[in-house]
């Protein structure tokens, strides 16, 4: 069940794509909103070229917890119900296979500031 | 003309006067804590495998909800900031940093009032990682429709 | 008042500076003038309900310990001056509302209580005004809100990067006789060289600073080895390496009496990158450290030249460069 070999590759591909994205950091300055969506692209290139499935099967949770996970959870969807209901598939299908993270996050984010405040740095 | 030659030397000059940081501590950081949180959800998933009936699809979004929700919270205790300034994109890239990008301006934007401060300034950073997303999703889609 | 040289003023009645008040958070109360600061904070929110309210808090605060320490009440304030970091200079306007002064509200960025200082000098040196109030401050949190990002996004800071000091200043310009006056001022202009990076202020504010420490230089027919000590407001630690260099230069070697307020507040321990910045870097250190010294003799002659960053959030995203300004003030100390 608990596959230490598959652990030890989701480290290594999950610390390496971060580790890219530090490289843009630096190199480029790039801010948070930048990364993000950068990354979230790649997701959907790498998903539509075919890419994305084999390196899930490598490396899990590597290559699905980066926001990238998130662009190639948004691209399925809609090619799969493109594929299956057609044009409104392709409309409706992405939102819906990313509505769970969506939805948390939003949900999240409301809860937590009811009860927190934004602290100062020190 | 004379302008221009001065403002180009002088932001040349300034270039090379900055203060140049290592980059390989940074991208240590960065490596290690966004590897931790990437094994710590495959973790979280192989768990979830264990109850019964739990397909590997709703494994995957239950992993990536229980990310999302553990970020939004350490957010609010005002911690993932802090892990942020140590670990770079170690922390932006996985789907923390977005979780974290929500509820930071939720966060700051509140004293404004529930509407026009939280709700509306939610998804200043975060926006346009879901237009960006939903506009891609719907093209990749259109591409294997007519394709 | 005369005009000497091309931007300086010459005071002819020397407005005096008899009371100062200055109040800051508890990370700059760790830094290098806590011995100077009157008051430090024990928590930045300043028992309000935002930080915002908190800058509100800072302003009157530092105003009626000023007021209090000369033995004034506010009904007797000629006109309050000042401004700070907020859109529409929010806090120094409700600190006005509190006060209940003739007010003039004046924007100069990090520059603000120089600025305000000229003002009020103009207004007691023409004989019309018996008093001054000069207030001007900073807050981090609400800074960092208007111009970067959530206090709770994990983002790294660049190494060029300076830290806003959260504090206010209050100096009071009087007729009355004291042992500190202001004697010569030069107004800026705005400088841009084509520097579009928001993270580095230092680099883009020095050539301001350069400009009218030059022509105050020109105009007075001195050099920096005349006086005691010369002060930037918040260039940091590159900035200030930068305007060594840029008045190198010019033509004119800055000595060790030359120092930076964002340079000096923090220490190097409080992992500030390039120091502190802001309204109130200048502001508290101006009415801390520097008027004690002034008072008891121990600088005679000191040179203030704060800078001022005046971009906002929508002309830098519009792809502007940083247009910067830098005012300047001569304050001379009596013999003890």
């Amino acid at each position: 069940m608990f596959d230490f070999l598959m652990y030890l590759k989701v480290f290594l591909i999950g610390g390496t794509i971060c580790m890219l994205g530090q490289i843009l950091v630096i190199t480029t300055k790039m801010t948070s909103a930048r990364i993000l969506v950068t990354f979230l692209l790649l997701g959907v290139i790498l998903e539509c070229v075919g890419a994305f499935e084999p390196m899930k099967e490598f490396a899990g949770s590597g290559v699905t917890v980066p926001i990238m996970g998130f662009g190639y959870t948004l691209a399925k969807g809609a090619i799969i119900a493109g594929e299956q209901e057609g044009l409104l598939g392709v409309f409706v299908g992405g939102l819906k296979a990313a509505a769970g993270g969506i939805a948390v996050a939003v949900t999240m984010a409301f809860l937590v500031s009811l009860f927190f405040s934004s602290k100062t740095k020190k | 003309m004379e302008v221009f030659e001065r403002d180009k030397k002088y932001n040349e000059y300034l270039n090379s006067k900055i203060p140049k940081t290592k980059p390989w501590p940074s991208l240590f950081h960065a490596f290690w804590i966004g590897g931790l949180i990437c094994l710590f959800g495959e973790v979280i998933k192989d768990l979830l495998m264990l109850i019964p009936n739990m397909s590997v699809e709703n494994a995957s979004v239950w992993e990536s909800i229980i990310l999302i929700a553990i970020a939004s919270i350490l957010t609010g205790f005002g911690v993932y900031d802090k892990l942020g300034a140590y670990a770079g994109a170690g922390t932006i890239v996985p789907i923390t940093g977005f979780s974290n990008s929500i509820t930071s301006p939720a966060l700051e934007f509140k004293r404004e009032g529930f509407i026009f401060g939280l709700c509306a300034k939610m998804f200043i950073i975060s926006g346009p990682v879901i237009v960006c997303g939903v506009i891609a999703s719907i093209v990749a889609g259109l591409i294997y429709l007519i394709f | 008042m005369r005009k000497i040289g091309k931007q300086t003023i010459e005071f002819e009645n020397m407005p005096n500076i008899i009371s100062s008040y200055s109040i800051v958070g508890p990370k700059e109360g760790k830094g290098n003038f806590s011995q100077y600061f009157h008051k430090i904070l024990d928590d930045d929110l300043f028992f309000q309900d935002s930080y915002e309210k908190a800058e509100r808090k800072l302003f009157l605060t530092a105003t009626q310990e000023a007021l209090k320490k000369c033995d004034m009440s506010q009904q007797d304030i000629d006109v309050l001056i000042g401004g700070d970091l907020m859109n529409q200079i929010i806090s120094s306007n409700f600190n006005a509302r509190e006060l209940q002064a003739p007010f003039l509200g004046v924007f100069g960025a990090c520059s603000t209580m120089v600025e305000s200082l000229i003002v009020g000098a103009c207004l007691i040196d023409g004989n019309g005004f018996k008093n001054a109030v000069c207030v001007t401050g900073s807050h981090f949190s609400t800074a960092e809100k208007q111009f970067r990002y959530p206090l709770e996004l994990g983002t790294q800071r660049p190494p060029t990067s300076q830290w806003t000091v959260t504090g206010a200043g209050c100096i009071i310009l009087s007729s009355k006789d004291s042992n500190v006056k202001i004697t010569k001022a030069t107004i800026g202009k705005v400088v841009d060289w084509n520097v579009c990076d928001v993270n580095n202020m230092g680099g883009a504010m020095a050539p301001a600073a350069l400009e009218t420490l030059y022509t105050f230089f020109e105009d007075t027919q001195t050099k920096p080895d005349d006086y005691d000590l010369i002060l930037t407001g918040d260039l940091g630690k590159l900035g200030s390496e930068i305007l060594r260099d840029l008045m190198e230069f010019r033509g004119y070697k800055l000595g060790a009496n030359y120092g930076d307020c964002g340079q000096m507040i923090f220490s190097n321990e409080q992992k500030v990158f390039q120091g502190g910045s802001g309204c109130g870097c200048v502001a508290s250190v101006l009415s801390s450290y520097v008027i004690d010294r002034l008072k008891c003799g121990k600088l005679k002659k000191v040179i203030v030249v704060a800078t001022g960053a005046l971009m906002s959030t929508i002309s830098s995203q519009q792809g502007d460069s940083i247009p910067c300004i830098a005012h300047l003030v001569l304050l001379e100390g009596k013999d003890v």
